[in-house]
């Protein structure tokens, strides 16, 4: 019998979601914490730094396929982007293009740009979104699991969009710019960052997969994972997995469309219901299957 | 420098560009050769529409005009904070701007970038640092965050981060700490045509900013990690 802090995604530490989610003793580790690579910047500020610089990178099996994978560690210092950390999601990215596994997994928990180390996190952002899309254009699917307690924010919230597919569970938050910053920048009547339910409905997993932000919205449980980063992986075997003009046309369609039909909605619950789901009290409510159920008829952008 | 007295001093020979809500778009001439230009201008904060605008422009320059070189003109705060562009999921329409300048690129448009004025975290992963190479004036600001905001996340007192902001590479805004990190190709001072012109002219050879960083002197790490995984060792070069 498996307790719900064993298989809960979202309690799970980085290393912890790369022993359950993959295959049994299958992670083999590139430049593993006993390499001692550490940030450079960090002392500076007498900030503490971490033997893996907060993700571990290397090659696994998932059910059998070979992937290549990053787990950001949101205990350390949220997950955010420093040199060193960048630098290893884009090593792994490039042996992955050497290498050709099945697919790219990435386990992202992150605050993005860690201001720390603030001008060489930013470039280092902007190297991992270039190495994403030339693993796309090796025709390598990039899959990116969202469903950590620091929620992926930032540079990274963008490099989240720029793979194949996002599996999140409704614990889950996606978004660019955290409610802390925007209420500080714009203030509280502009976004309230304590009202939890609305920060959920702004950026929470069921908000975007209404929106077709995410492919697969999942409960927060291990299993669930990596059954749905197993189905995205066969699914991205049917439709090019590069950039292409049609693909960019289509999305650049579905993003123009939502602008113009809900650029003037101030609530997330407004936009559901303008959609097509009739009881959006309901939904915040709903276990992850029934959700699924009910709104995949009405949901934007099924791709 | 505002952006009419740039693109004149760009393009000699004659450019139309337009400006829409602050979004830029247009054609300068080159050589005799035409350039896409497309970018932002007056510091706008880049929303969903503005996202969007530069886009279209540049769907539409790889649509119908294949191999046109594009170049971006940047001068961003940085993504706009409010509610309404989160909720419509700002993170992907960014993306959508960025995955739209990778295509141009893989669809053989060479991309050139210029920092003419200020470059801010989110407007400019997607735009600037999306390009072959990125130039800058050497009066041009680029940086992740303004320091109060640095000093309320970090923990960092201000006033220890005003004083890094003077001359470490990390935090000060200047283009010649991004040049140090190969964050930025050249800085460019004197005849901006004719180092537009030597740009344009440029092979791209794919993404090379961390080995710049380290030949540099900027970023002694970056390219030394990719370096020991991509060939599978467990210890950095010395």
């Amino acid at each position: 019998m498996i307790s719900y802090l064993e298989s809960s995604y979202l309690e799970a530490t980085a290393r912890e979601r790369l022993q359950r989610l993959f295959d049994p003793g299958s992670f083999q580790e590139f430049l593993p914490p006993s390499a001692r690579v550490v940030s450079p910047h960090l002392g500076q500020l007498n900030a503490p730094v971490a033997f893996d610089d907060g993700v571990a990178v290397g090659r696994a099996q998932l059910a059998g396929r070979t992937v290549f994978v990053a787990a950001q560690e949101g205990g350390f210092m949220g997950g955010a982007v420093g040199e060193v950390h960048g630098a290893k999601l884009v090593g792994m990215l490039r042996r992955a293009i050497d290498e050709a596994p099945d697919a790219v997994l990435l386990l992202l928990e992150t605050g993005g740009v860690r201001l720390h180390e603030a001008n060489a996190g930013l470039i280092a952002v902007s190297e991992v979104m270039r190495a994403v899309l030339d693993v796309r254009a090796a025709g390598i699917p990039v899959i990116a699991l969202v469903g950590g307690a620091n929620g992926c924010f930032g540079g990274m919230g963008i490099v989240a969009r720029c793979t194949n597919a996002i599996v999140m569970s409704e614990e889950g938050r996606l978004a660019m710019s955290g409610p802390e910053v925007i209420e500080t920048a714009s203030g509280v009547e502009e976004f309230d960052a304590r009202d939890r339910a609305l920060v959920w409905r702004t950026t929470g997993g069921k908000h975007r997969y209404l929106l077709g932000d995410a492919q697969a919205l999942v409960a927060d449980s291990i299993d669930a994972f990596r059954a749905a980063a197993l189905a995205q992986i066969d699914a991205a075997s049917s439709r090019p997995v590069a950039l292409t003009l049609a693909a960019l046309e289509a999305e650049h369609a579905l993003l123009t469309d939502r602008y113009e039909r809900f650029g003037h909605v101030r609530e997330p619950m407004e936009l559901w219901r303008a959609i097509g789901v009739t009881d959006p009290e309901a939904l915040p409510l709903m276990e992850a299957d029934v959700f699924v159920e009910r709104v995949d008829a009405v949901r934007l952008g099924a791709r | 420098m505002d952006w009419q007295t740039l693109t004149a001093a760009l393009f000699p020979q004659g450019a139309v560009i337009t400006e829409t809500h602050q979004v830029l778009t247009g054609e300068g001439t080159v050589d005799g050769g035409t350039v896409a230009v497309v970018g932002t201008t007056g510091h706008v904060p880049i929303g969903v529409e503005t996202a969007l605008a530069q886009a279209r422009f540049i769907l539409q320059t790889v649509r119908e005009h294949p191999g046109r070189p594009i170049l971006i003109l940047v001068d961003t705060q940085g993504q706009r904070l409010r509610h309404r562009d989160e909720m419509l999921g700002i993170n992907g329409y960014m993306a959508h701007l960025g995955k739209c300048v990778e295509l141009a690129r893989r669809s053989g448009h060479r991309i050139v970038a210029l920092v003419y004025d200020q470059a801010l975290s989110g407007g400019f992963i997607t735009s600037g640092l999306m390009a072959d190479a990125c130039y800058a004036l050497p009066e041009a600001t680029i940086r992740v965050m303004g320091l109060p905001a640095m000093a309320r996340i970090t923990k960092v007192p201000e006033e220890r981060l005003t004083e890094l902001a003077v001359d470490n590479p990390v935090f000060a805004p200047g283009p010649e700490n991004y040049l140090r990190m190969g964050g930025i190709e050249e800085i460019w001072r004197g005849d901006l045509a004719a180092a537009l012109v030597q740009a344009l002219q440029r092979a791209s050879d794919g993404d090379v900013r961390s080995a710049l960083g380290l030949a540099r002197g900027g970023r002694g790490l970056a390219q030394r990690v990719v370096d020991a995984i991509v060939t599978g060792r467990d210890a950095l070069s010395p």
